[in-house]
């Protein structure tokens, strides 16, 4: 009657390149110098336009809305390893990576200013709108990738989530489905370490996020969610386990938010200017431009040009948004069903009288 | 006495309950070193110690359903869910277990537990943080559900909730809470649950509110008191509704109009509605009028006020049930 190991388990983690930019060439994924710069462009313009919602919101041009300064590389990174035809399913702290996949800056606008417009028509970009109730996108990425298996399709699903919705039901729920049905996903986990104010050392004992995988029989791994390079090497070897059929991964992409919570958000409250000045160092951006100078790939007159163009964008994209208005009245009425019961009716001609006053 | 908001005055009942009573702990997603997103547990934290005030991961199920272990062990959990869109990971315990406790060990367990929450609209916020749905909590047999509409009524009414031997939801409007400041007495006091609030009396018509739209009632009655004799009632306690005080006021004045910011059908109004027509149905002079929010999901915050009942809205259904038009 032996008592013996039965499991034994292990996490990696990897870094590609340093803060320096530098990096280790035997880990570097296989990335033409052009997608490379197309990154960066990509995260800077994320990092603006960031930065500009941040200023609306301080004129009350928008409302509250979630800053994501710092994760530009965590969240683009994997994005960039899908295809066309891939589903996206978001959290809400991934500008620069769902900006990198084509959907239109003026999308973002309109729902942070109260808009549901901004989010019609996912379809066009196999994009998701973002989620609120923390964790409750990662059954649906699930789902969507189960249907993808089920049609026999090569695509994959890829779902965010913050290192708080780790403790969620839904989290283990979603991931434990997924790997019983062995489905195309990829969760990754921006782990910026905080949920608001509550620190990862309070939302759970485990050493790593990863290897909460593990439990569910999930290829796992802990990746520097500031080096661009890392992250998409992760994510490619994940999106390429999936496409071959061999089911779902999870990536916890470390990382750190430069910003607050929110608008309403004062992150002054839970921890130290000099914790994050530590982070700034680290920061994703400067850490590739560092690489790209260092190639000679990427000039001064280069970043001057891109920001020009980054606030060319943003400021066209922020008219398109203004210029909509107001959603008309039957928007709130309109979609509830595919046809408007006969309550529905009454109670939109009944607001009509109202209108305006 | 001190002039106090709705944030300040919860955060003075939870104090001083929490100095009476040693079995009062705070749980919750950043009620401790933050104070909370709203600031309503700020610095008791710093007062009482984290094995009382104490943040938790983010997991709501696990927060009500270990708050009932809590319970039944002997302490009074309350619990801040951050927002009332986020309890619904944590539903299954309310209606599974904290609802069902005292009646499935035939009295010998119970649940003396606090679900603080704020909610409903008006303050432009992001989805899922402006919704009222009170009327899914008043449904489950074995919740009470209560309501405040300013800070000393909060005060009283949640230190009632956290002296009370069952499961209280405790909704607390945000578009109240710093909205309006009031003379709160410095001493704790409680308002009993169960029990409605005549604000004004009135002769002609009586007109039943709660929470947030009180204030928007009160507008209301402001423009058309001239015309007509409006007697108000805060209703404070949903569940259990005071139905001898409604009823009582509306065999008076024959007339009513309910107004609440959920959703119209199937809620608050409809109950009120078919007690009236259980108990005083022959007194009526008029059909009785809700003016609620729609059946819609509340949009985001462009289109909110127009979910959300106005003054106008109010002063047209008074208007109807005083003339028929
Ligand atoms: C189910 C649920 N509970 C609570 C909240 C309130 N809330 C919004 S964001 C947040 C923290 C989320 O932290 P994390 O998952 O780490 O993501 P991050 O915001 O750091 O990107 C909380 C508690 C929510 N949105 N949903």
């Amino acid at each position: 009657m032996p008592r013996k190991k039965i499991a034994e388990f292990s996490i990696d983690y990897l870094q590609v390149m340093d803060e320096g930019g530098v990096v280790d060439q035997s880990l570097m994924p296989n990335i033409s110098d052009a997608q490379i710069t197309e990154f960066y462009r990509y995260m800077v313009l994320g990092r603006v336009f960031d930065e500009k919602l941040f200023s609306l919101q301080r004129q009350g041009r928008i409302g509250t809305f979630p800053q994501a300064k710092g994760q530009e590389a965590a969240n683009l990174g994997a994005i960039a390893c899908l295809k066309k035809d891939d589903w996206l399913v978001p959290s809400y702290r991934e500008y620069a990576g769902l900006l990198y996949r084509g959907v239109p800056l003026s999308r973002f606008i309109l729902v942070f200013s109260g808009d549901e417009r901004g989010n019609s028509h996912p379809e066009t970009y196999r994009c998701l709108p973002y989620c609120i109730p923390i964790g409750s996108q990662l059954p649906h990425a699930v789902g969507i990738a189960l249907g993808m298996k089920l049609k026999k399709e090569k695509n994959v699903a890829l779902v965010f989530m913050g290192d708080g919705a780790t403790s969620e039901g839904d989290f283990h729920e979603a991931l434990n489905f997924a790997g019983v049905f062995k489905v195309p996903c990829i969760f990754v986990c921006q782990n910026n370490q905080y949920a608001i104010s509550t620190p990862i050392s309070k939302q759970t004992s485990s050493q790593t996020i990863a290897q909460k995988g593990i439990a569910y029989g999930i290829p796992s791994i802990k990746v520097d969610g500031n080096d661009i390079f890392a992250v998409y090497a992760a994510a490619q070897e994940a999106v390429s386990r999936a496409r071959e059929g061999n089911g779902p991964s999870l990536i916890e992409a470390f990382t750190y938010r430069l910003c607050d919570h929110t608008t309403s958000d004062d992150s002054k409250k839970y921890r130290s200017q000099e914790e994050i000045a530590q982070w700034e160092v680290k920061n994703p951006i400067a850490r590739l431009r560092k690489f790209l100078e260092s190639k000679k790939i990427w000039t001064e007159a280069q970043e001057a040009k891109l920001l020009e163009e980054c606030s060319i964008k943003i400021e066209s994209a922020i008219k398109e948004a203004e210029d909509l208005g107001i959603p008309p009245l039957d928007h709130m009425f309109g979609y509830m069903y595919q046809e408007m019961d006969q309550q529905l009716n009454e109670q939109f001609h009944y607001s009509k009288k109202f209108e305006g006053k | 006495m001190a002039k106090l908001n709705m944030v300040q005055a919860i955060n003075q009942a939870l104090r001083l309950e929490m100095k009476r009573n040693d079995n009062i702990i705070l749980l919750g997603e950043d009620v401790g070193v933050d104070g909370g997103v709203f600031r309503v547990t700020d610095g008791l934290l710093q007062e009482f110690g984290d094995q009382r005030v104490i943040d938790t991961p983010l997991a709501e199920s696990v927060l009500i359903g270990a708050s009932l272990g809590l319970g039944m062990y002997g302490f009074r959990p309350v619990v801040e869910i951050q927002f009332s869109g986020f309890i619904y990971p944590g539903f299954n315990q309310l209606i599974s277990h904290v609802a069902r406790l005292r009646n499935r060990t035939r009295g010998s367990l119970s649940c003396p537990i606090v679900v603080r929450s704020p909610y409903g609209g008006g303050i432009r916020a992001l989805e899922h943080h402006s919704e009222s749905m009170e009327a899914l909590f008043a449904h489950i047999p074995g919740l009470k559900v209560v309501i405040p509409s300013s800070p000393s009524q909060a005060k009283g009414l949640l230190t009632s909730s956290m002296r009370d031997p069952d499961p209280v939801i405790f909704l607390e409007p945000l578009r109240l809470y710093r909205a309006i400041k009031e003379d709160v007495p410095d001493e704790d006091f409680a308002i009993p649950l169960g029990k409605a609030k005549i604000v004004q009396s009135g002769k002609d018509v009586t007109v039943i509110s709660y929470g947030a739209m009180l204030w928007v009632t009160q507008k209301a009655i402001a423009q058309i008191g001239y015309k007509y004799g409006v007697e108000l009632i805060d209703l404070q306690t949903i569940k259990p509704l005071d139905v001898e005080t409604i009823i009582a006021s509306v065999k008076k004045t024959g007339r009513c109009v309910i107004v609440h910011e959920a959703p119209r059908s199937f809620g608050v109004g409809a109950e009120i509605v078919s007690q009236i027509n259980e108990k005083a149905l022959y007194d009526l002079h008029a059909p009785v009028e809700r003016v609620a929010g729609f059946d819609t999901i509340v949009p985001y915050y462009k289109n909110e006020l127009k979910y959300i009942p106005s003054e106008e809205r109010i002063i047209a259904a008074i208007e109807k049930v005083m003339e028929g038009i």
